[in-house]
């Protein structure tokens, strides 16, 4: 029980409660800005947090992130642009409401159901990442093998339209995680002589070029015409929120559930849950032919689901290091520097913390309302703000912040690289969402496997010797080759 | 740039034979069969492999895609005088900042960025300037993170 209250204690801190709250607020305006995103946010608080305790440092990302994701609806209202990702799905629907005169109502429904979203998200992480936990003790290098390759498979077969492309991503990604002394045997792999490279290549420099530098470049190449922000008064948002949780119950309830799910699964996270949950609430409605004109059912369902699953998100980062989207990667990242590094053991050695870490999910989205309302508020003053002044100055922060993280300006080329890289491999097709996972897990995954073929004596049906291994492995397998089963399947039955 | 999957094809089967060619340098455990090389060299015939299939998928498609083709923005030279500023003010920063200094280089790859990017003159010399000022407040004397100050270093404090 004490353990309760010293998370209490270190969550109620006047120190963590400033920190929440400044990181609300850049959350907030990074969220409403279109061409900053909620993943970016964390990469450009890394740096900060680097200068923190462990539990303001988690505050910060999880406030700034749950501020983002509900703000990225703001300018998908007023300027019919999504302010991250996780809005596109229903960006269109938001704007058609505006243009109908029911502004307040489309940005009351992203604000309230965002909220709940996080609450529900964040039920489920209480309940269900203890008992994965408890489970997770048990495992041995076998199941955690199976357990990050089909984290991986997933990644690829979720986020990428086409899997090759995921594949190569990934295998880039894995590539880059062999570089320097990291490995089960301690051999300098890659190095080439540099002293700089022997440590690996740095995790947060290239998260901070692949999520903020990227966006930059993205921004600075866009020929995109100027949006104009839609003018007129905002009235009370929470008007008839109550009326549309009566109407909606089973919609807010699958939208959270679809989006704590999508956040477990490794890889995908906001933006995929908003995307198929806008999809099944079309498919589902007794209305589909009203969705696109400006209705509100699709936002009240995916609006709660792409925060739902950032709670979801952090389920597989705690427990198993495998994080559930790119920003769980990131704060992976952060956890190692701040020696709680996440597995099963987490929640028995240092159980004050994770009771910490559940509250600051509650506080954060209790705290999304007023500030959320404040936001809406100054909307057009935050969308009024300069973009190409903006953007140079992130770009300056970002070069410091990587300076910082090791006091070298080796780093910042690796920012830049990586910022390029993700770029040009975008551009194509190459999704980067594989490419990070392949780096944060490449360490994970070759010392399991080598552990494994030692104990297996090389023997890959080893691999499979024990009933979790076996079903994990089982599992893996599936998801390479059913999809491709199923599409010729399907292709035959269609014939 | 939009790059035909199969110009990717091309060079990523040149990094997995490369990669795959540098592991076999890499020590033997005696009495083992796993070492460095193991993990590596795995990824990189799995790399080879999808090299392959891209450079197919990418011959196929080549009636659709040229192997190279140009983005609108390539055509406007505001944008592209934007990413340039972008890069170089980047690479100067990596090259320059520890012997030139913190205070010298950030302001100068500021005015360049900001005025590429549209802003005006005036404001864009202001920008930098105050900008500069309150990131190197918050890093060097809030978060102490030892910003270089190359030529200046007479005057640090």
């Amino acid at each position: 029980m004490h353990e309760i209250g010293a998370a209490f204690q270190m969550v109620f801190d006047p120190y963590n409660l400033w920190v929440m709250f400044a990181a609300s607020l850049f959350g907030l305006f990074v969220g409403a800005v279109p061409g900053l995103t909620a993943t970016m946010a964390t990469a450009l608080l890394v740096p900060v947090t680097f200068f923190m305790a462990p539990i303001p440092a988690i505050a910060a990302i999880v406030s700034a992130t749950a501020m983002a994701i509900f703000a990225g609806d703001v300018p998908g209202c007023l300027l019919r642009m999504p302010g991250t990702p996780a809005s596109a799905a229903y960006t269109d629907e938001a704007y058609a409401m505006t243009r109908k005169g029911q502004t307040e109502l489309a940005l009351g429904a992203g604000l309230v159901f965002s909220a709940i979203g996080g609450l529900f998200g964040t039920a489920v992480l209480i309940v269900a990442a203890p008992a994965l936990a408890d489970f997770a003790l048990r495992f041995s290098s076998f199941e955690y093998f199976w357990l990050v390759l089909l984290g991986l498979s997933c990644a690829i077969v979720i986020t990428s339209e086409r899997p090759l492309k995921g594949m190569v991503s990934l295998i880039l990604g894995l590539l880059v995680a062999c570089v320097g002394l990291g490995n089960p045997a301690g051999f300098p792999r890659f190095t080439f002589g540099s002293t700089e490279l022997m440590g690996g290549i740095g995790l947060i420099p290239m998260m901070i070029g692949m999520f903020a530098v990227s966006e930059i470049i993205r921004y600075a190449v866009d020929t995109s015409p100027q949006m104009l922000i839609v003018d007129q008064p905002i009235g009370n948002v929470f008007k008839g929120m109550w009326t549309l949780t009566k109407r909606y119950p089973l919609q807010i309830f699958r939208g959270n559930v679809v989006g704590t799910l999508v956040g477990a699964l490794p890889g995908a996270g906001a933006d995929i849950a908003a995307w198929m949950s806008y999809a099944i609430s079309k498919k589902f409605s007794k209305e589909p032919e009203k969705f696109g004109t400006g209705h509100v059912e699709g936002i009240v369902e995916s609006g709660s689901a792409n925060n739902s699953a950032l709670a979801g998100a952090w389920i597989p980062a705690l427990v198993f290091g495998i994080p559930g989207d790119s920003i769980t990667a990131i704060v992976i990242g952060v956890l190692y520097m701040k020696n709680m590094n996440p597995g099963p053991t987490l929640f028995t050695q240092n159980p004050q913390n994770i009771y910490a870490v559940y509250l600051l999910f509650i506080v954060a989205n209790i705290l999304m309302i007023p500030l959320g309302w404040l936001c809406i508020k100054a909307a057009k003053q935050i969308l009024r703000v300069p973009r190409n002044v903006l953007m140079p100055l992130i770009l300056l922060f970002c070069i410091v912040g990587t300076f910082a993280i090791n006091n070298t300006v080796f780093d910042v080329g690796v920012m830049l690289i990586a910022g390029v890289a993700a770029y040009v491999l975008e551009e194509n097709g190459f999704p980067s969402a594989p490419a990070i996972l392949g780096v944060v897990l490449g360490g994970m995954l070759e010392e399991n496997f080598i552990s494994s073929m030692i104990k297996s004596d090389g023997n890959l049906l080893g691999f499979f010797s024990r009933p979790i291994a076996a079903s994990l492995g089982a599992l893996t397998l599936s998801a390479w080759f059913l999809p491709p089963v199923i599409r010729r399947l399907r292709r035959l039955a269609g014939a | 740039m939009k790059i035909n999957d199969a110009v990717f094809g091309v060079l990523l089967l040149a990094l997995g034979i490369a990669v795959l060619w540098h592991v076999q340098s890499f020590p033997r455990i005696p009495g083992q069969n796993v070492g460095p090389a193991l993990f590596p060299g795995s990824i990189a015939v799995g790399l080879i492999v999808c090299a392959l299939l891209l450079i197919v998928s990418g011959i196929r498609s080549h009636a659709r895609a040229r192997w190279f083709e140009g983005l609108p923005w390539m055509r406007s030279s505001r944008h592209v005088s934007a990413f340039a500023a972008l890069i170089l003010a980047t690479l100067a920063y990596i090259l320059f900042s520890t012997s030139v200094g913190f205070l010298i280089v950030a302001p100068l790859g500021l005015v360049a960025m900001l005025i590429a990017f549209g802003v005006r003159r005036g404001t864009a010399i202001v920008v930098a300037i105050v900008g500069t000022i309150v990131i190197w407040y918050a890093f060097y004397k809030l978060l102490r993170v030892p910003l270089p100050w190359g030529v200046l270093e007479r005057f640090a404090f």
